[in-house]
């Protein structure tokens, strides 16, 4: 009975350690696919070349992706200039006084904002936004303002939701101790709860950008996707994410060993990004 | 001059306030766009008819088929790992530097953005595993995108799990799994299920990795090697291409209001899961 | 069996149910030809497929997307039984076999409120390498003029570099769509967007321009007045499988071709 019970038990044992260990297999995959794909032409053309060059032809042996990491960059501060201030409001309003009823309202309505399919906001973007822009600011529409439009939007939802975390996670006695020396609500929140909150906040502003730079369809359906930087607001931009979805299925040879190496840019800025705000998160866990 | 902090005070709450429902409101306008244009078009010959001259007449059943063949192929396959992952990670290991490695890369790859997946699943399962476009190379390419998810939120749930529950257990001389099993996991059920209803979420919505992994064809992918469109991708063509727009509204409607059932059924599940186990 | 078995339970039988739900129960053999590449030729092919299948109940034809280059290396590969292209083969690709289906014009369309409705070759050469930005340098009001181009690598772009811009490169500040139906409808509701899509694709949305006082159709192309002209090819790796003939010989029939002439394309026959 007991030998049944000790075998089971190693058994599973090792049904799990096979099943992790295939998580990992996955996991790693895909990290290690696209580095061995994307790291040889930077071998081949250089890394400067890549990274600093301004011209992409790639059947035409240019594989410069500068532009476009400017772009990348352009179109997601544009998301948190709209996001973040709407964002970190909804959240304070949340936690500070938003009353039950009133949260059981508005945090699944939140929830169901983001899950809401970017190739709708996309598609929404084109057919009411980009007129808009084109009417009243000029241009073609597509462009740089209504990129961020509804990429700033569409971040909302990280923004408040990980905010609303590290807003409540201060501790009750903080509220408390500043209402006993006189203070008013909106001077506690501010001058109190919010610097307490500070790298929660700030790793919520982190995710959002890189939700915002990792965006593909919505992004492509709006941003006009020229090879220039943009000089204006109204001008086209194409991004990192837009320059793998458009030109992926037509890629071959190097071209394709391009596409892979606009990934590896594209993965290292992500992985930066989240590294730098998940270490912000539990530095505010650890206090 | 000082202005009365009361006025401030006033001020900043209706501030707030209006910003906070300006933000539901955006959702509201959203859905409510979807839903006055798209439902004249969305009835029963909508849904169950195939679609024809490339979509601008007919229905979309086979995207809705694509579709839940993509989620609920991808969830069988990621759930036993991921969840098998985090239970290995919580219960048989110590904190390690190899658990820590592990975890440095789900956390890595929570952020890939799905284009990356896109890309990875078309050259290496499309093209170098000879797949071709197909519903296989979909749910695999899925599998993995999911697969963090789940392994964080269960390994989330799991650690919420009090220890005295599994010490009560052992004490009453249960063996290691038969905690787990019995115990252990269906406290944390909540927290699991969350992980897989946001999963399927994301599956039913996700169109930059699909598009280029299970393909675009409009036939009824009546095995894995066939190619289909799942609804986002449906609607993204459609719109697009401007074929339709009334049929990509009608597409839209359905989509939006699928994963509109997917989060209240998630709700619904949690709460159940919560009142049964605790 | 508990809630947790079922709630594992369902959903697998619903997948495999679903696999199996619309499967046919016609007897016998179903034949399945997979066509794939340039998303130019794509919507033809499905037409024709259309009506292929009507005919013949027991064929099933399969067409995608993915563009020119994919459809030639899925071809190349074997993974598919016929490829789409929009643009002649190049170098490695010549050793696969070519079936010209039909010739389609690449037609120049702009808004079809914008009243430069003709330009010359030179014109246009100039206005995609953005030498010439604004209307008003043709005659239009003081607005910058939106290009649209396909993406690199795009058998449409490539005929277009070849045919048009001869050698100048399109201009870094164009902007980008990745289909001929997404430039069509980005030129369909920007009054001041110019950009070329397939001929076959031409209607009321947008309006052609008369290139050299040539407008793109049918009979000026058949004639040779009208010069931005591309075949579109179905490759095979090595001789056609006698399904895939079937298939190939419909649309090089008269029917097919009569089906190809509807849509904009110029056939064979007249």
């Amino acid at each position: 009975m007991i030998d049944r019970t000790v075998l089971k038990e190693h058994l599973v044992k090792w049904v799990l350690v096979a099943f992790a260990l295939s998580s990992l297999l996955f996991l790693f995959l895909i990290f290690i696919f696209i580095l061995a794909e994307g790291l040889p032409l930077f071998l081949k053309v250089g890394v400067n070349k890549i990274i600093f060059g301004m011209k992409w032809a790639p059947t035409k042996g240019y594989f410069g992706i500068f532009p476009m990491i400017i772009s990348s960059f352009l179109v997601t501060i544009g998301a948190l200039i709209i996001g973040a201030p709407l964002g970190l409001s909804c959240a304070i309003y949340l936690s500070e006084y938003a009353g039950k009823r009133t949260k059981m309202l508005l945090k699944p309505a939140i929830e169901l904002l983001a899950g809401i399919p970017s190739v709708v906001f996309g598609f929404l973007g084109v057919i009411y936004i980009v007129p808009l822009v084109r009417s009243y600011l000029g241009g073609s529409g597509f462009s740089l303002i209504s990129t961020s439009l509804v990429l700033g939007v569409m971040i909302l939802p990280t923004i408040i939701s990980i905010s609303f975390d590290a807003l409540v996670s201060v501790p009750r006695t903080y509220r408390e101790g500043s209402a006993a020396m006189g203070a008013t609500k909106w001077q506690t929140i501010f001058k109190v709860i919010i610097p307490s909150a500070k790298s929660g906040i700030l790793a919520s502003f982190i995710l959002g950008m890189g939700r915002a730079i990792g965006e593909t369809m919505a992004v492509i359906m709006i941003a006009g996707n020229a090879l220039k930087i943009p000089t204006s607001i109204l001008d086209p931009l194409r991004t990192l994410t837009g320059n793998i979805a458009l030109e992926l299925a037509y890629a071959t040879g190097d071209h394709r060993l391009g596409l892979f190496s606009t990934g590896v840019v594209l993965m290292v800025i992500i992985m930066i990004l989240n590294y730098v705000a998940n270490f912000g998160i539990k530095r505010k866990i650890a206090k | 001059m000082r202005i009365n902090p009361r006025y401030i005070n006033r001020l900043v709450r209706m501030g707030l306030n209006v910003q906070a429902y300006f933000t539901v409101g955006i959702l509201i306008i959203i859905v409510a766009i979807i839903f006055f244009k798209g439902f004249p078009h969305t009835n029963f010959a909508f849904i169950f008819s195939f679609p024809e001259d490339m979509g601008r007449e007919g229905g979309i059943f086979p995207s809705i088929v694509g579709t839940i063949q993509l989620a609920l192929l991808s969830i069988l396959l990621a759930t036993p790992l991921g969840l098998g992952t985090a239970i290995f990670l919580t219960e048989y290991t110590k904190e390690s530097l190899f658990t820590k490695f592990i975890r440095f890369g789900v956390e890595s790859l929570a952020g890939i953005p799905s284009i990356l997946y896109g890309l990875f699943g078309f050259i290496f399962f499309v093209i170098k595993l000879k797949m071709g476009w197909s519903l296989l190379a979909g749910v695999l390419t899925m599998t993995i995108m999911i697969l963090p998810t789940i392994i964080r939120t269960s390994e989330e749930a799991i650690r919420a799990v009090p220890r005295q529950l599994r010490i009560v257990s052992y004490s009453l001389s249960a063996s290691k799994w038969e905690t787990i099993k019995k115990v252990v996991i269906p406290a944390a059920i909540p927290g699991i299920l969350t992980g897989i209803m946001l999963s399927i979420g994301r599956a039913v919505g996700e169109t930059a990795a699909i598009i280029f992994t299970m393909g675009s064809s409009l036939r009824l992918p009546l095995s894995l090697m066939d190619s289909g469109r799942t609804m986002a991708v449906h609607f993204y063509i459609l719109a697009r291409e401007g074929i339709s727009m009334e049929k990509a509204y009608g597409t839209a409607v359905v989509l939006v209001l699928s994963i509109l059932l997917i989060n209240i059924l998630a709700y619904y599940i949690m709460n159940k899961a919560i009142a049964r186990y605790s | 069996m508990s809630f947790r078995h079922w709630v594992i339970l369902l959903p697998l039988i619903a997948a495999l149910l679903s696999c199996s739900a619309a499967s046919n129960d016609k007897p016998g053999k179903k034949h399945t030809v997979t066509i794939a590449g340039s998303t130019s030729v794509m919507p033809f092919t499905e037409k024709l497929a259309e009506h292929f299948m009507v005919d013949h109940k027991n064929f099933i034809v399969d067409v995608q997307g993915g563009g020119s280059t994919a459809g030639i290396q899925a071809t190349i590969n074997n993974t598919v039984d016929l490829g789409m292209s929009s643009r002649p083969l190049k170098g490695e690709e010549k050793r696969l076999n070519t079936i010209t289906i039909c010739y389609d014009g690449i037609a120049v369309v702009v808004h079809p409120d914008n009243p430069v409705g003709e330009l010359d070759l030179d014109r246009i050469r100039q206005i995609f390498s953005g030498r010439i930005s604004n209307w008003r340098q043709l005659g239009w009001v003081n607005r910058k003029i939106d290009a649209v181009s396909r993406e690199e690598g795009s058998g449409t772009r490539g005929a277009f570099e070849d045919l048009v811009m001869k050698g100048r490169e399109i201009d870094d500040g164009t902007m980008v769509q990745d289909s001929n139906g997404s430039v069509k409808e980005v030129v369909a509701t920007d009054p001041y967007a110019i950009g070329y899509i397939s001929m076959g694709l031409v209607d009321r949305k947008v309006q052609p321009v008369a290139i050299n006082g040539v407008k793109p159709s049918i009979k000026t192309i058949k004639s040779g007045r009208y010069k931005i002209v591309r075949p579109f090819l179905y490759v095979t790796n090595g001789e056609l499988d006698p399904k895939s003939r079937q298939f190939v010989d419909y649309v090089l029939s008269k029917e097919g071709q009569k089906i190809l002439k509807n849509e904009g394309l110029v056939g064979f026959y007249d």
